[in-house]
């Protein structure tokens, strides 16, 4: 976890759609195909183990959120929302889903999480049926901007910013704290880590040359993933050649013509649209749709590479193993 | 199409051979702002102009798959959107009498969207490319939606004359339309963001097929409307002159609204909901001509077609290579003109 958060540099008016990619990856019903837990081959090389625990920071705790407002817990809150299926992921994987009252309607992972109440979207979060279930603390993007309404309403929230790959481990500190597990989330943010690490080593070692280019499609209108979302810092792992480059933000909304002129090796996109791509003006003439070496995900599938959480390895072992059957 | 009068006293204006001039000075000037600008979307993309430039003298099999599939087919679309939105402007103020009617006010594109998402998902089908039978399909869906919703703004507000109460049962009609297709949209949500980006205006996927459903339906419609130029005319003096001058009111009415649910529901099937064309291009027409409506209807479409050709080229040259939704640059645009109009309609009176 080596980036330092960036700042979004996109347009504004991209931002807040391009946020979207976060929680609405798909209707994801089908459990996932059994893959097995991460599972490191090789150990970590920069993590160092910790030897003594740390002592749990006993609530009350005050910790700023990434919108910059201070939050105070008098104790670990036993009344949770989460608006965000990747929150809802972290929280879980820290030992915090029972005390989950309410998710996002797209939140859907882990299974047991499908059958609590639903708070609205990102973009139309349920107050009402927030403050009816009287939680101690709310889980948001910081996309939701809802902070200051629910605290005149007497409830607390914390605003998560989860565009970078480093946001993924902030997330689990933030989390983890909250929680009270400081331990137990840095385990967590290691075995993240080292499982993205072992499988970005796993595909370098298949790797010969600069590697393939790419093209991440978030959506069709088109937005893409840039190489500053944690999308493209798992792409860059996987010793792939983003085409859509830094400074155009983290989920740009690109002239389509970018995508003909970059002639990307490899398109990854989702199942809706594979079959259309050729449909596109120009589109046909990509290498990537005339020689079909387009890897497309179901919902299920994509949801573990579009939501900056936990299950994160598990998606880019997907691309991999896609990466190994179109360019190989 | 019964509802041609026998004479007409327009027209025959005192200094007819300068006002001719004029027109045909405007046209020209039109015509030629269309020119510049379908060469500045062709040098003007995601490469520099430079590099635009030398393609266009020596094309390589990329560079010619970019200008001609991808940069040329999009202006000439824009242009035929545009188009179809300024006729369908040109035409709602002309039937309504009202200088503030337009596809966009009176809530026919909302209809059109409604239309359109509706038999999208009923085909489960994705707006990003589409095949030439779904391509119609939809459109005819649009096309019933834009239609249904006009009758829906009439009706509402008892009558096409109520200027004011027309504009508000077009805006509640508006709202209305658009909050189901939000509720559909959301029960759809893999397709959701996709929609609003689109919805709020795009002409990023224009190909050479929609270019020639979008000008295919502009020659259609463009026929019976400069036929009814004259009722229009007449409807201009007020209802019970045109029916002394003897036009068929509800039926070159109904003739008239269909033509603007046909352009307006292709125009949305195309390029999504653009606002304010339609308002823009008649009033920029009479701002600087004194005409009737024969003229109008073949000058606000060129102005139409101008002006969303240079709001496409706006969006995707700001942020290049990233693009702004062309439905916000004309809704910027548009909505400050509009707020002129109102302040200078009140300042006056």
């Amino acid at each position: 976890m080596s980036r330092t958060s960036r700042a979004a540099r996109a347009a504004p008016l991209c931002v807040l759609r391009a946020l979207l990619a976060l929680v609405l990856p798909g209707a994801a019903h089908a459990a996932l195909p059994s893959q097995a837990d991460p599972g490191p081959p090789i150990p970590a090389p920069t993590s160092s183990p910790t030897p003594a625990p740390i002592p749990a920071p006993r609530h009350p705790i005050t910790l700023r959120d990434d919108s910059g407002r201070e939050v105070h817990l008098a104790q670990v809150p036993q009344r949770i929302v989460s608006m965000l299926p990747s929150l809802t992921e972290t929280l879980c994987a820290l030992g915090g889903c029972s005390r989950l009252v309410a998710t996002d309607r797209y939140s859907d992972w882990p299974p047991e999480v499908r059958a609590l109440p639903k708070a609205g979207g990102l973009e139309d979060v349920q107050i009402e049926q927030i403050v009816r279930l009287r939680p101690d603390l709310v889980l948001l993007s910081r996309s939701q901007r809802i902070s200051d309404r629910l605290r005149e309403l007497g409830v607390e929230s914390v605003a998560l910013d989860t565009q970078t790959y480093a946001a993924i481990a902030r997330t689990v500190t933030a989390i983890g704290q909250i929680l009270g597990v400081p331990a137990r989330a840095a385990a967590l943010e290691q075995r993240i880590d080292a499982a993205v690490r072992a499988v970005g080593a796993q595909a370098l070692a298949h790797r010969h040359g600069a590697g393939p280019t790419v093209y991440f499609e978030v959506d069709a209108a088109p937005y893409a993933a840039g190489a500053d979302s944690f999308i493209g810092e798992l792409l860059t792992r996987l010793g792939t050649r983003n085409i859509v480059t830094p400074d155009l933000g983290p989920f740009p909304r690109l002239n389509p013509e970018y995508v003909v002129r970059h002639d990307p090796d490899v398109i990854l996109v989702s199942e809706i649209q594979a079959p259309h791509l050729a449909e596109r003006p120009g589109w046909d003439r990509i290498r990537a749709v005339r020689e079909q070496r387009v890897c497309s995900f179901a919902p299920a599938v994509r949801d573990t590479m579009v939501r900056p959480g936990p299950r994160v390895a598990q998606g880019m072992r997907a691309i991999e193993s896609c990466l190994e059957r179109v360019a190989p | 199409m019964s509802a041609r009068p026998a004479t007409l006293p327009f027209g025959a204006a005192p200094c007819e051979a300068a006002a001719a001039q004029r027109f045909a000075v405007w046209l020209l000037s039109c015509i030629a702002v269309t020119f510049v600008l379908t060469f500045g979307s062709l040098v003007i993309g995601t490469s520099s102009i430079g590099t635009s430039m030398r393609w266009i003298l020596s094309p390589d099999a990329q560079s010619s798959v970019v200008l001609w599939q991808i940069r040329l087919p999009r202006t000439i679309g824009a242009w035929c959107a545009g188009a179809l939105l300024g006729l369908a402007g040109a035409i709602a103020q002309g039937v309504f009498r009202n200088p503030l009617a337009e596809p966009y006010l009176l809530g026919t594109a909302s209809g059109a969207a409604l239309g359109l998402t509706i038999s999208l998902i009923a085909a489960d089908a994705s707006i990003g490319g589409l095949a030439w039978a779904t391509k119609l399909g939809v459109t005819g869906a649009a096309c019933v939606g834009a239609a249904g919703a006009t009758l829906l703004t009439i009706s509402l507000a008892r009558g096409v004359l109520q200027t004011r109460s027309l504009l508000l049962a077009g805006v509640v009609v508006a709202f209305l339309l658009g909050a189901i297709l939000q509720l559909l949209l959301l029960s759809r949500f893999e397709i959701w963001r996709t929609m609003q980006t689109f919805l709020f205006g795009s002409t990023a996927f224009i190909s050479w097929s929609s270019v020639g459903l979008l000008g295919g339906v502009l020659c259609i419609c463009i026929v019976p409307a400069a036929l009814l130029s004259r009722g229009l005319d007449a409807l201009t003096l007020g209802e019970d002159t045109a029916q002394s001058l003897g036009v068929s009111l509800p039926m070159v009415r109904l003739t008239l609204l269909g033509i603007v649910s046909l352009a307006t529901a292709t125009s949305v099937g195309q390029v999504g909901v653009v606002g304010f064309v339609g308002l823009i291009a008649p009033h920029l027409v009479r701002e600087t001509l004194s005409i009737n409506h024969r003229r109008l209807l073949i000058a606000a479409p060129l102005c139409g077609g101008a002006l969303l050709q240079a709001a496409d080229l706006a969006s995707r040259w700001v942020i290049r290579p990233a693009e702004l939704p062309v439905g916000a640059v004309t809704a910027c645009v548009g909505g400050s003109y509009l707020v002129f109009l109102l302040w200078r309609r009140s300042r006056n009176g």
